[in-house]
């Protein structure tokens, strides 16, 4: 069956990160010239302005840091998934990323649940970064 | 430590309008702006000639979106026969309008011009909620839609990062939305006009009528927790936690201090006006408050020299029931973690000692994204001048109050302090 939900729309910025995720890693900017980690991917620092930067693979692991659950779909292709947890997950690594908690129902999620990334391959192109609890391997 | 900023020279208002809120099939923007701007100049006690006026700020969101037509500055100026003189569309999400005003105060202020109208104007029902929705999320950063994440989650996510912190639940947001309805009750421009005992109280006849099973809810907030009457939108989310959709237009009419007294013995000044701006939820470390708000609300207590307990009462930006709570704490009105108490308490209602949104607030008064800033300073100035009617709050020496706008999620926000001298 087709993916029908909205797909990543990668420019210059944004590419090594989906790239990253098509391999299964999830990829992080870090300013060469005052290591400040940033999220999403931006052309310049917002700290110093240095457009400098190195990839850093993060751990995959963070913890919950709050979360939400809908029982009404904005758009047509999330309604049979409902009800879906959407949730800021935080990284071990410090950012917070925009996810959704997969592999555990809506009544056993926490905020400072410990979270584990676990890939979705959505089509040929993109993987999808989704968390799951630690717990459940 | 913000720098305390002050206005080049005074500048008051003399005049407000705003025209009904709601989901009107047979009205577009130019009628709904035509409705607020007649009710505007009857507002000027000793009158008003549309020919002073020197330029139009005109907040709105996203017409472009919804009706396919951008560039509204012009055709409201056109409208109301400003033209050709100048008029500028300011753009700040949900705060639109209230950037609009503060465009116009800057003009005054700077001395460039005397008389400028400020409104603004949006126009959503004709649209699909899914559309609106869809439209509305341009307003979040670009990461936060392809999760799954709309507004009501965004509040939602909020909520629980707040509900854990501080241990307030559902009960107490329940408490901000029977307010909000008592309020709305008392104010026939408001598109729900009723109290949640009303909608029970219609819910009963109506099952009575067709021979159905009849409700036996205890009260408000047992009407609240059934699920088929309030059905969980994106939890901790219910559907009476949010703000609907809505058409809508108001617009006030600033004027140089020196000259107020042309237009009314009765102005009101601008005490204090600030602004911020946020980041996306992913960049906040703390989502249980707005960091623009608190910047917004220094820069506006700064340049008046008011502090949060000055300030009478306030419409603050209740999109979202847990908004409310979150505004209070920002504002400086309660401690963090303490807003929800203080409503629970009833401090916040129309008789308590710190009346919030008077109006119904969005929640209930409606909220057409780009006229919702001006509509919270219409309030304010009805409130100020003691012409609220039924919903007149009953302070002695009525003298300042403020309003509170957002946008997006926390993007852009707003805080306004007007006073009477
Ligand atoms: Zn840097």
């Amino acid at each position: 069956m087709a993916y029908e939900k909205p797909l990543p729309q990668p420019n210059a910025d944004t590419r090594p990160f989906w790239d990253g995720c098509k391999e299964h890693q999830l990829r992080f900017q870090k300013c060469r010239d005052c290591g400040h980690v940033r999220w999403p991917p931006s052309i310049i620092c917002p700290r110093c302005y240095s457009s400098e930067v190195e990839w850093m693979v993060a751990s995959g692991e963070g913890k919950v840091y709050t979360f939400v659950v809908y029982h009404y779909a904005y758009h047509k292709a999330f309604e049979n998934d409902l009800p879906y947890i959407t949730a800021i997950v935080e990284l071990e690594e410090g950012p917070h990323i925009l996810t959704n908690i997969v592999g555990c129902s809506s009544d056993e999620v926490r905020c400072d649940m410990p979270v584990k990334v676990a890939w979705e391959d959505v089509t040929e192109e993109f993987s999808l970064p989704k968390f799951k609890p630690a717990q459940n391997d | 430590m913000q720098k305390r900023r002050k206005l080049g020279r005074g500048v008051a208002v003399v005049g407000a309008g705003m025209s009904k809120f709601g989901m009107f099939k047979d009205k577009d923007s130019k009628d709904l702006f035509a409705e607020a701007f007649t009710e505007m100049l009857s507002s000027v006690d000793k009158g008003a000639d549309p020919n002073d006026i020197d330029a139009l700020y005109l907040g709105n969101f996203t017409n472009d979106f919804f009706m396919h037509q951008g560039h509204w500055g012009p055709i409201i100026s056109d409208l109301i026969g400003l033209a050709p003189k100048p008029a500028t569309r300011t753009e700040g999400a949900c705060a639109s309008s209230a950037l609009a005003f503060r465009e116009g105060v800057f003009a005054i202020a700077s001395g460039f011009y005397d008389v400028v109208l400020v409104g603004g104007v949006e126009e959503m029902s004709k649209r699909t909620t899914e559309e609106v929705t869809e439209g509305l999320a341009l307003a979040t950063v670009p990461y936060e839609g392809k999760v799954g994440f709309t507004f009501p989650g965004v509040f939602g996510a909020l909520a629980t990062a707040y509900f854990e912190r501080y241990g307030a639940t559902r009960e107490h947001l329940m408490n901000v939305t029977i307010k909000s309805h008592n309020n709305a009750r008392l104010n026939s421009k408001a598109q729900f006009n009723l109290s949640i005992r009303d909608l029970m109280n219609s819910r009963i006849e109506r099952a009575k009528k067709k021979g159905e099973p009849v409700p036996t809810w205890a009260d408000e907030k047992d009407f609240l927790r059934d699920l088929r009457a309030n059905p969980v939108i994106a939890w901790p989310m219910h559907l009476y936690d949010c703000c609907p959709i809505s058409d809508g237009a108001a617009c006030i009419l600033l004027v140089a201090e020196e000259i107020a007294k042309n237009f009314t013995d009765n102005p009101l000044y601008v005490a204090g006006i600030g602004q911020g701006s946020g980041r996306g939820l992913h960049a906040a470390e703390d989502i249980t408050y707005f960091e623009a708000t608190r910047y917004a609300a220094q820069e506006a207590y700064g340049m008046s020299g008011l502090k949060p307990e000055d300030i009478q009462f306030s419409e603050v930006h209740d999109c979202f029931s847990m908004a409310e709570i979150v505004h209070l704490e920002d504002l400086g009105f309660f401690k963090p973690g303490e807003g929800y108490k203080a409503v629970e308490e009833g401090l916040t209602r129309l008789d308590g000692p710190k009346p919030i949104n008077t109006s119904g607030g969005l929640k209930c008064k409606g909220h057409p994204v780009g006229a919702t800033g001006a509509s919270q300073l219409y309030e304010v100035w009805k409130q100020l001048r003691v012409e609220a009617g039924e919903r007149q709050v009953p302070i002695k020496d009525l003298r300042v109050g403020a309003a509170h706008n957002l946008g997006g999620t926390g993007g852009t926000c707003t805080f306004t302090i007007l006073e009477r001298r």
